[in-house]
């Protein structure tokens, strides 16, 4: 038997590791699910990311048609375009899965967020924390001598900023949402 | 028309209205009420397993020679969890299976009663889809769209939990829709543009080459058929994957044989140098491409598959097609055809020339011997006995299932079942069991390594019990022979643990089972054995005693490209070293 082009230590990389005809630019993608409201729907779906190895940035859902029992779920993601067509073409094949929409290349979209941030403090911080409040219009669903309760809709930018601005003036708890987006226009 | 009965009764009716005649299955105390209803009936027999993962293998060898889904029972708990192995076999190789399983009362769900496990749970990421039934109302219509779900698209496994109330409750049996209402309803036709495309790269191709895969199978007898068509038409040579062996016949003249880390030189040089890919149902798994950045570097690739998932999720394709192989074959046969059966005759011949070439380093040959039988050989003497038999292979995983895989040859889809995706030992002898339960005429073979093979011996009983003249054709190495050549090829020859010590007098386990059993080891007596086995008319455990250090080449080690081919031992050991000894 002829040992034809046999080179020791041949294998110089791992096969699962070049991908050399994808980019490796990550992008962030918000992805819109519809689903039949079935128990576990939220599980498969959240199984396949993890399963997978997809990053799960931001993730809401809720029944969005009573009669029809569809939930929708928005999923903000991050990966390569391939990782994200991936995504897109696996969350296709579970079966409750009736439409999936990635608002990010598919025209303009509008995301937004809602916040609730409790901000201990009294004195020039409490006087800060309200005056940059009304700047961001944010408003004030709760309050004692001590303490605010803001709440805050906006993009996940501008929540963010927020929170940036609040953390010296005495923030102690988030909670946020995650993401709801629907696409611009009819 | 509705008629009022139990969920036990219901499951019954269902699997009768979806055609069903045979069930694997163990009971237990989760799915007596089904098990009482089964006594009580004829039209469906029962096998009774030995182990819950044997049902589930033997569900896929009668799946995947005969098209229909394979149907299983087992009790909650340790029933379902049993089945766990098979599930995820079955999901890897895209076999359509119905699992019914049964569970604790819908009031004792989360009470960590006995025999309770989370079924639905643990067996979500190894099946299509899977329900858990909570009302008996609901039971026949997720049965019957289970079996829809099974077989649509890409098939696979599916569950249906049944807890033990919902089988006593009554309730109004809803029939097997006629129509097609459902949601899923994956797409089966190819882009027009998409295949326009792909006729003009066969057009034009200088050196094409198909590559099918068990989505071909999948998609039933006539896309081997038009298969069959395209390739004598056009005169393109064609490899297939180890899941797609069958497809197209290994006496075809355009036949290259398997591809892959332990496939044909040709075959894998010819991918190699291709400047058009045809890739028909397979998935360009890390067995087949090796290396990826120097897979095939210079073709363009189409990609056919009914799983959009599929497409691009490896290697980039330049023509990708979503669709099933049959529709988009037929409309790529009718669109060459009417646009001039053009190919460009002058390169082919010159590409078939380059071909040939490398078919003379006759990459399967090997040392014979006469005083010790070579597995290699025994597949010959296999092959050529029992080749124009009406014939089916199974196999367990390692050495021997490529060698068969290699040695063997398959003429018509359906007849060769082995663990391609999961690669599981212990899969062949219960699937051997469930092909011969679906075509109990047929010659059955289970090509296996003995440690495979023990790991789910107590099913001798089945075959038994059932009649079924199962051959478990053993070659015994006494070795777990692909990790020691792992060992030899990449940890120095440290051959840790990969001895089969302790085996079993074959012959005697069979006898214990009431079968019978061969033993041989003299090259001299290979035939006639053989000839023992084929003539027997019960179950045979072939114990062959094989060359105990012989490789299995050619190997593509992990991680390197197809021109990096290891033919022979000459220079082999230690052969894969560097980041390539990650991989498996
Ligand atoms: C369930 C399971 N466990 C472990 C392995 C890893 N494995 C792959 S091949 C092999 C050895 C198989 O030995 P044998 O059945 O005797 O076949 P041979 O390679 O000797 O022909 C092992 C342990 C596997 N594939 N499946
Ligand atoms: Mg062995």
């Amino acid at each position: 038997m002829s040992a034809l082009k046999i080179k020791k230590g041949s294998s110089k990389h791992s096969a699962y590791n070049l991908r050399p005809n994808f980019s490796d630019v990550t992008e962030t993608h918000t992805i819109a699910v519809l689903v039949e409201n079935e128990p576990g729907v939220l599980a498969r779906v959240i199984g396949l990311f993890s399963g997978r190895g997809y990053n799960i940035e931001s993730l809401t859902v809720a029944e969005v048609d009573h009669q029809g029992h569809l939930s929708r779920i928005t999923i903000v993601t991050k990966g390569t375009p391939q990782v994200i067509e991936q995504i897109k073409a696996q969350l296709g094949r579970i079966v409750p899965v009736r439409k999936v929409n990635d608002l990010t290349v598919e025209g303009p979209s509008v995301e937004r967020e809602l916040a609730l941030f409790k901000v201990e403090g009294s004195g020039e911080k409490r006087v800060e924390a309200l005056r940059l409040a009304d700047i961001f219009r944010a408003q004030v669903v709760d309050s004692t001598l001590e303490s605010f309760v803001f709440q805050l809709t906006g993009t996940p930018d501008k929540i963010d900023a927020f929170a940036d601005l609040m953390r010296p003036l005495g923030l102690i708890e988030v909670a946020r949402t995650g993401v709801a987006a629907l696409a611009r226009g009819a | 028309m509705t008629r009022q009965m139990t969920g036990a009764k219901m499951v019954v009716q269902a699997l009768r209205d979806q055609g069903v005649d045979t069930v694997f299955g163990y009971p237990g105390g989760a799915v007596l009420p089904i098990y009482d209803e089964i006594f009580q009936q004829n039209d469906i027999q029962h096998i009774l397993v030995r182990h819950e993962q044997g049902a589930v293998h033997m569900a896929e060898g009668y799946a995947r020679s005969t098209g229909k889904p394979g149907v299983v029972l087992v009790t909650s708990g340790p029933g379902a969890t049993n089945a766990v192995t098979g599930l995820t076999d079955a999901l890897m190789d895209s076999i359509p299976l119905v699992v019914l399983t049964g569970q604790v009362p819908t009031f004792m769900i989360g009470s960590d009663a006995f025999q309770e496990a989370d079924t639905v749970g643990i067996t979500r990421p190894c099946t299509k889809h899977n329900w858990l039934v909570k009302e008996t109302e609901k039971l026949s219509k997720t049965i019957h769209e289970a079996f829809h779900v099974a077989t649509a698209g890409r098939p696979g496994p599916v569950l249906v939990d049944i807890p033990k109330d919902v089988q006593f409750a009554s309730a109004d049996y809803q029939p097997k829709p006629s129509a097609n209402t459902r949601h899923y309803q994956p797409q089966v036709k190819g882009d027009m543009e998409m295949i326009e495309d792909l006729v003009e790269a066969i057009e034009t191709a200088k050196k094409p080459i198909f590559y099918t895969g068990g989505g071909v199978i999948n998609s039933g007898p006539a896309a081997s058929q038009l298969l069959r068509e395209l390739v004598e038409a056009t005169g393109f040579p064609i490899t297939s994957t180890l899941m797609g062996l069958g497809a197209y016949p290994a006496s075809g003249k355009n036949w290259l044989g398997m591809l892959g880390m332990h496939g044909l030189y040709e075959a894998n040089l010819a991918m190699h140098g291709c400047d058009v890919m045809i890739n028909l149902g397979a998935r360009f798994d890390d067995r087949i491409t090796g290396r990826i950045d120097a897979f095939s570097p210079d073709s363009r690739k189409a990609h056919v598959d009914i799983d959009p998932s599929s497409i691009n999720k490896v290697v980039k394709t330049d023509i990708p097609i979503v669709g099933d192989i049959a529709h988009v074959l037929e409309d790529v046969l009718a669109l060459w055809k009417s646009r001039g059966r053009k190919i460009n005759r002058e390169a082919i011949s010159k590409w078939w020339k380059q071909i040939e070439e490398w078919k003379t380093v006759d990459c399967l040959s090997y040392k014979g011997s006469d005083t010790v039988i070579k597995p290699q050989y025994a597949l010959q003497r296999l092959e050529e006995l029992t080749k124009g038999m009406d014939r089916y292979i199974t196999t367990e995983v390692g050495q021997h299932q490529m060698w068969a895989a290699q040695y063997l040859g398959f003429e018509d889809p359906n007849r060769w079942m082995t663990s391609g995706g999961l690669g599981t030992m212990g899969y062949g002898f219960p699937a051997s069991i469930g092909v011969q339960q679906a075509h109990k005429d047929a010659l059955v073979i289970n090509v296996a390594g003995e440690a495979s093979w023990l790991m789910n011996m107590q099913e001798l009983g089945t075959a038994t019990q059932f009649n079924l003249p199962v051959k478990q054709f053993i070659l015994n190495n006494e070795r777990l022979g692909m990790v020691r050549q792992w060992q030899q090829l990449l940890h120095g020859e440290r051959y840790s643990q990969s001895w089969s010590e302790s085996l079993p007098d074959f012959v005697k386990l069979a006898e214990a089972f009431g079968c019978k059993g061969i033993s041989i080891s003299d090259p001299a007596d290979l035939d006639d054995a053989i000839m023992d086995m084929i003539k027997y008319d019960g179950p045979v455990v072939f114990d062959c005693m094989v060359e105990k250090h012989e490789n299995c080449f050619p190997m593509i080690p992990s991680g390197a490209p197809h021109n990096k081919m290891l033919l022979g031992d000459d220079n082999a050991t230690n052969a894969i070293a560097g980041k390539g000894a990650v991989l498996v």
